[in-house]
């Protein structure tokens, strides 16, 4: 287990330094994401121990946020000055790019091989 | 008395009393949204933010304070999000049959994305760090910071911006989704990501594990997209 959190820590310090050395416009993780991503293509499969390391940090993706969401706090200030336009406009693109995605992704789709209808909640 | 308020004053300087604040909150928010059948309008980082930021603000402990023990749950996003690869390499056949489709939704959604939330702001009045600040906030929070920060925005405001999109989706998409009968969990997650980054695919991947692939997908495409686009179309719409 030790083993594959540190390949995951490694592709992460690899993105970071790359990006900084060529000055790109991406969060070092994103580019570990490729990284590993490719490192999986050329090895063929998930090792079994990587795919649980990987599940047990994603089971838990949401909580990794709440430091983050409770910066809020910071910019009350901020958040008020343009309370309306800022409310106003958050809603309404927020839907409308949700109903464009997925009404583009799905008309381009071919049907789910497994036949199983989505929905959730 | 006096030695309850000497146990306040080590535990509120020790970075393990906001370490277990955060996890509890988040175990409250999490259990209240299982026990809601996964309602996305139980969204357990928002309940866990509202639990957080009322505690915090009651005993007055400013947010540095805090970050000083959340900031070890904070770094495990690093890793997190390199761990995506996972899902997304299982999901390879059905991301290659699909490739076309998913550049083109992305690409249509980044773009909404960024068009509707200013110009509804921009019609609304709002002042220029404002608009700015908006721009980007479907895309994950340390590359829209930093975008923010490249058109002269305020990239604290961004990360904020970007943190209410993320739970907002969470929230709505399902709803959206369902209303309007779209079934497909790759064009479900799809959407989810696009929209709302990482908390959307957080939401996408309890949900299921396809939605959950297609959600990282779109989170790290839109992220490399807007980079690499919006400085351009920004200069090209308001000259500077």
């Amino acid at each position: 287990m030790l083993h594959y959190l540190t390949i995951l820590v490694c592709c992460q310090l690899a993105g970071e330094l790359i990006v900084t050395a060529l000055k790109m416009p991406l969060p070092g993780p994103v580019l570990g994401m490729a990284i590993l991503f490719a490192g999986l293509v050329v090895n063929g499969g998930v090792p079994d121990d990587l795919g649980k390391v990987a599940d047990g940090l994603l089971v838990n993706l949401s909580l990794l946020f709440v430091p983050a969401g409770t910066g809020i706090m910071l910019h009350t200030g901020l958040l008020s000055r343009d309370l309306v336009p800022i409310a106003v406009s958050i809603v309404v693109s927020t839907i409308a790019t949700i109903a464009v995605t997925a009404a583009i992704m799905s008309a381009l789709s071919p049907p789910q091989p497994d036949g199983k209808d989505g929905r959730d909640a | 008395m006096r030695d309850l308020r000497d146990v306040w004053v080590y535990l509120s300087a020790n970075p393990l009393l906001h370490l277990t604040l955060t996890l509890i909150a988040y175990r409250i928010g999490l259990a209240i949204y299982q026990r809601g059948g996964l309602n996305p309008m139980l969204n357990p980082v928002m309940i866990a933010v509202i639990l957080l930021v009322s505690v915090l603000t009651m005993t007055g402990t400013s947010y540095q304070t805090y970050f000083e023990g959340a900031q070890f749950v904070h770094f495990l996003l690093g890793p997190a999000t390199v761990a995506l690869a996972v899902p997304l390499y299982r999901q390879l056949d059905a991301v290659k049959r699909s490739a076309a489709a998913v550049l083109a939704s992305i690409a249509a959604g980044a773009a909404t994305a960024s068009i509707t939330a200013v110009g509804v702001a921009y019609a609304l009045g709002a002042s220029r760090d404002t608009l700015v600040s908006l721009a980007p906030k479907s895309v994950t929070a340390p590359v829209a910071m930093g975008i923010s920060e490249q058109l002269g925005g305020l990239p604290s405001l961004t990360a904020v911006l970007v943190m209410m999109t993320g739970i907002l989706g969470a929230m709505l998409g399902p709803v959206i989704m369902n209303l309007m009968g779209i079934k497909n969990w790759a064009a479900r997650g799809l959407a989810m990501g696009t929209t709302s980054h990482g908390i959307g695919t957080a939401r996408a991947m309890q949900v299921n594990a396809t939605a959950g692939a297609f959600a990282g997908l779109a989170m790290g495409i839109n992220a490399l997209a807007t980079a690499l686009l919006l400085p351009l179309v920004w200069r090209l719409v308001f000259g500077k």
